[in-house]
């Protein structure tokens, strides 16, 4: 046990901490490398929207946005104050929606994000996996061959097309599913009600159809692979002339084997998968993270966007450290050590 | 599966290359814009652009993953994990909102270049961790010994003797990454946030968005530049798998029936 955290959990936490660090350095140097003062922008905006303020008026707001960027003090200052601010998770006020906080914006408009994001992660990896070690294992079946096919394809565009086209032909051309939202305009949200839940639903099948079709074909082109060279190992070769049932040689030989390097692969292609969620909502307008993130490049809302990058950084990682922290449960090897 | 790898349909470099200094014709062969634009002719510029934007990338990300990767792979230790900390952190960081975050600050300063510039410095980490373990095993093979214990020092080692072997994966990744910044270049131009004045498949899809293209039932406006963009990737997509088959030697003995 000693040995097992020395080994394994404690460079997994030390990754975690420097990744969140990098990322969160990151958001916190670019800006200030940027050539344009996001105070001077934001004051000279208010002042061509023209409202009529007096200088006083303006040093004032001046003032009140360099506290708000944390622009006051040395660099160095800066950036302990940074942190301690994102300590007590106050990303400051939103400037498109002022006063409203950003953290809770993000905070609506997540749950959104997440109930779409994380059931077709789950239904296309496992779904992707299975069949692509079906077909390896199968390669004369013609229906798999079809599916590897489309799945290369879908695999291959970026994901912004496939929305793209799943919402041109699926209501355009055939109107069987309703163009955006999560719901109709005008309704409010309304989780007791089972009409509001399924029209809830109806309105998520295209964004998730996207997100899993797109994964689906990720999964299945690796796993196909993965599993191409397992077949040829020699402990599957024996269990084939030991006469084992064939079914079981797949499940308990080669999904086994394989399943490892595909968990890690998972939490390898996280942070790609959350941009594409993001991308995803932005094309089918549902009120996630990715629209919020919009809605703030249209209104110039500096502080949503940082606060957005920020919460996208520490979300992501943390899922990898649980992903990681996952792994044992499927690897005796990192268990037993 | 296997005569697509070989012969695949598209030659990106010269496809839509050819014809763009053709003035244009009376046909409109995919229609036209309401900003009064020939489709057809616009896109191939398009994807003239959105090709530049891929290679600039790749090349600067080739250099960095390059770089990373053989030090990481030679130098080992201390040096090695850092270097591999840093680039697991890269692999798996949301990219999208930060370079949202970037492309927003830096709007006013945005072309083509600055795009691909800064889609490089984002796009080699995983590359360089391909790069890292094929050095880790040259640096196990008996001619790197004989390099070392007869003096030669290590940059050269790296350059001479481990480069040639690393080329072919960049090679094969460099499609991959190609793919992979032109599909973040298309994003971020739908998003509004790179220089929409430049023609590439991202802005022909943004305009045609900003029109309302598909309520005002101008579908060919979006359905066009979806479609070369779906080809087009596609096209570059089985020419990067059958690439990847041809170097890996298992593959090719298999294809001529070994």
């Amino acid at each position: 046990m000693r040995k097992f955290v020395l080994r394994y959990l404690i460079p997994r936490i030390i990754q975690y901490l420097t990744l969140i660090f990098v990322g969160i350095t990151l958001t916190y140097i670019i800006p200030r490398l940027a050539p344009t003062n996001p105070v001077e922008a934001q004051v000279s905006m208010m002042i061509a929207r023209g409202s009529s303020l007096d200088p006083d008026a303006i040093e004032a707001m001046r003032a009140a946005l360099t506290e708000l960027y944390g622009l006051s003090g040395s660099p160095v200052e800066q950036y302990f104050a940074f942190w301690s601010r994102l300590f007590r998770g106050d990303l400051g006020p939103s400037l498109g929606n002022f006063p409203t906080p950003v953290s809770e914006m993000i905070g609506q408009a997540l749950p959104y994000t997440l109930r779409l994001l994380i059931p077709a992660l789950i239904i296309s990896w496992i779904f992707g996996n299975f069949f692509g070690a079906l077909s390896s294992y199968y390669p004369e079946n013609k229906a798999l061959n079809v599916v590897e096919v489309l799945g290369q394809v879908v695999r291959s565009i970026p994901y912004y097309i496939v929305a793209i086209v799943l919402l041109v032909v699926f209501s355009y051309f055939i109107p069987i599913f309703p163009f955006s939202g999560a719901y109709p305009i005008g309704t409010r949200p309304d989780w007791s009600s089972l009409d509001f839940i399924l029209t809830y639903l109806e309105h998520s099948v295209l964004p998730a159809a996207t997100l899993i079709l797109v994964g689906f074909g990720g999964w299945f082109v690796g796993m196909k692979s993965l599993t191409s060279n397992i077949i040829s190992e020699d402990y599957v070769v024996y269990a084939e002339i030991v006469g084992l049932k064939k079914r079981n040689i797949l499940v308990q030989y080669i999904m086994r084997t394989a399943m490892l390097p595909q968990l890690t692969a998972l939490a390898m292609s996280l942070g790609t998968v959350f941009s594409g969620a993001l991308i995803m909502e932005v094309v089918f307008g549902y009120p996630g993270v990715g629209s919020l993130a919009i809605r703030a490049v249209y209104s110039n809302d500096y502080s949503m966007i940082m606060g957005i990058t920020i919460y996208s950084i520490i979300g992501v990682a943390t899922a990898v450290f649980l992903i990681d922290l996952l792994y044992p449960l499927f690897d005796p090897r990192v268990r037993y050590q | 599966m296997i005569f697509l790898s070989y012969d695949s349909p598209y030659d990106p470099s010269k496809s839509f290359v050819v014809p763009w200094d053709l003035p244009p014709s009376w046909e409109h062969p995919f229609g036209t814009t309401s900003r009064g634009q020939d489709l057809f002719w616009w896109l191939t510029f398009a994807v003239r652009n959105s090709l530049y934007v891929g290679v600039v990338t790749a090349i600067i990300s080739r250099v960095i993953s390059i770089l990373v990767g053989l030090t990481a792979g030679y130098r080992g230790g201390w040096i090695d994990r850092v270097l591999m900390a840093i680039s697991d952190t890269f692999v798996v960081l949301p990219l999208l909102p930060i370079l949202i975050l970037l492309s927003f600050l830096l709007r006013e300063s945005m072309n083509l270049l600055n795009l691909a510039i800064i889609l490089g410095l984002f796009g080699w980490s995983f590359d360089a961790r391909l790069i890292r373990s094929q050095v880790l095993s040259l640096r196990e093979r008996s001619f790197t010994r004989t390099a070392v214990y007869s003096g030669t020092n290590s940059f050269w080692i790296t350059i001479h003797e481990h480069l040639p072997f690393v080329l072919p994966i960049v090679f094969a990744t460099t499609l991959n990454n190609l793919l992979w910044s032109m599909g973040m270049e298309v994003t971020l131009s739908v998003l509004g946030l790179s220089d929409l004045s430049t023609p590439t498949l991202g802005t022909a899809l943004f305009w045609a968005n900003q029109h309302g293209a598909l309520v005002a039932g101008v579908w060919w406006w979006i359905t066009a530049p979806a479609l070369v963009t779906a080809v087009l990737f596609l096209g570059l997509y089985l020419l990067f798998t059958s690439i990847n088959e041809y170097i890996d030697p298992r593959t090719r003995l298999r294809l001529i029936g070994g």
